[in-house]
């Protein structure tokens, strides 16, 4: 349920980045331990963009898996679930290094060529 | 027309945590302490609170009262005659699930923060939306009931793991629910290694004072997160 209030939150970054221009692609990352699900977020980012300059924009979602590294034996490892623990001695004290990114990485804008060069020539 | 690139990186939730800071100025400017309390719906926040603040020496309590519609809760907090601000969320997308920094930022002005020492931000029933959202407060709190079940923390890690302190309530119901406390417990643990927990029944007042003693220390502890 948190999909749609994250949704509306990309919508805000990508509008003010586009500055007026429009946006047919946004790609984000979202991290393993934020417990997004990718197919309610399409399905609110789909709802939440009508009327806006993102309006049929395409949303590519990137899953960060979550990886930790353990305080008591000081292993790196992947942790796929909860509780999350270190792969290699089973502790619960693990520092989280990757899993909670919730960032939109980059758009793909259109713009009008004319203007452009009008832009690039003065 | 063509296609261009442009690199953002960018926190999705970056423009909500930038308002929380300013909030958090504005608290901080106020010498207001804030906590901002979370859980399920029903879990009994409001509960706690009818019980917890109806004394706390000389601390002067204030509460953000969050929900979709209505105000029950704010109507029975008002009760125990301390300041009350109702924030309903009912405008949002068919009613927000949570409070954000903005929501917060204008019920300000509504906040007699000259006449308090510490504001309870109770924010709507939700295990999932409120911990993604900051508001400003210096802690955050939540309730799990035992009713609730025992593997709650396995299934809201998110939240879980946003607070310092969990309180465990409704502990009255032990002996009629299937819920294990030791379990829920180790779960607890498991998920968000060395929180905080406390054992409360608003119902019967058992361990209310230990929760009430946290919320006064907020205010006499320094700033945290």
């Amino acid at each position: 349920m948190h999909e749609l209030s994250i949704a509306q939150a990309i919508v805000d970054v990508a509008t003010r980045h586009a500055e007026g221009r429009r946006v047919l692609r946004v790609e984000v990352q979202v991290g393993h331990l934020r417990q997004v699900v990718p197919d309610s977020l399409q399905f609110a980012f789909a709802l939440v963009v009508q009327g806006t300059a993102l309006d049929g924009a395409e949303l590519a979602i990137t899953h960060v898996p979550a990886a930790g590294r353990c305080r008591e034996c000081g292993a790196e490892s992947m942790m796929e679930s909860f509780p999350l623990s270190c792969g290699a001695c089973g502790s619960f004290d693990v520092e989280v290094l990757a899993g909670e990114e919730l960032l939109v990485e980059g758009l793909e804008l259109e713009e009008d060529l004319l203007e452009n060069s009008r832009v690039s020539s003065t | 027309m063509h296609r261009i690139k442009v690199r953002v990186v960018e926190e999705v939730l970056d423009a909500n945590n930038t308002i929380a800071r300013a909030n958090r100025q504005d608290f901080d400017r106020a010498g207001v302490r804030v906590v901002n309390l979370m859980s399920a719906p029903g879990a009994g926040k409001t509960a706690l609170l009818e019980r917890a603040l109806a004394d706390t020496g000389d601390v002067r309590v204030g509460v953000l009262e969050g929900d979709v519609e209505g105000s029950l809760d704010a109507d029975r907090l008002a009760s125990l005659h301390i300041p009350v601000v109702q924030l309903n969320t009912a405008n949002g997308f068919g009613g927000e699930c949570h409070l954000d920094a903005n929501m917060v930022r204008s019920s300000l002005a509504a906040i007699p923060l000259a006449e308090i020492d510490l504001l309870i931000i109770e924010n709507v029933g939700n295990l999932v939306c409120p911990a993604e959202f900051r508001v400003g407060e210096d802690a955050r709190a939540m309730v799990c009931s035992v009713a609730e079940g025992d593997d709650k923390p396995l299934k809201y890690p998110l939240m879980f793991r946003a607070c310092e302190l969990a309180v465990i309530n409704k502990i009255d119901l032990l002996d009629h629910v299937d819920a294990d406390l030791d379990k829920l417990l180790a779960n607890l643990q498991t998920v968000h290694p060395g929180i905080e927990h406390l054992l409360t029944s608003a119902r019967t007042g058992e361990g209310v004072d230990g929760f009430r003693d946290w919320l006064v220390s907020r205010v006499r502890s320094p700033a945290t997160a």
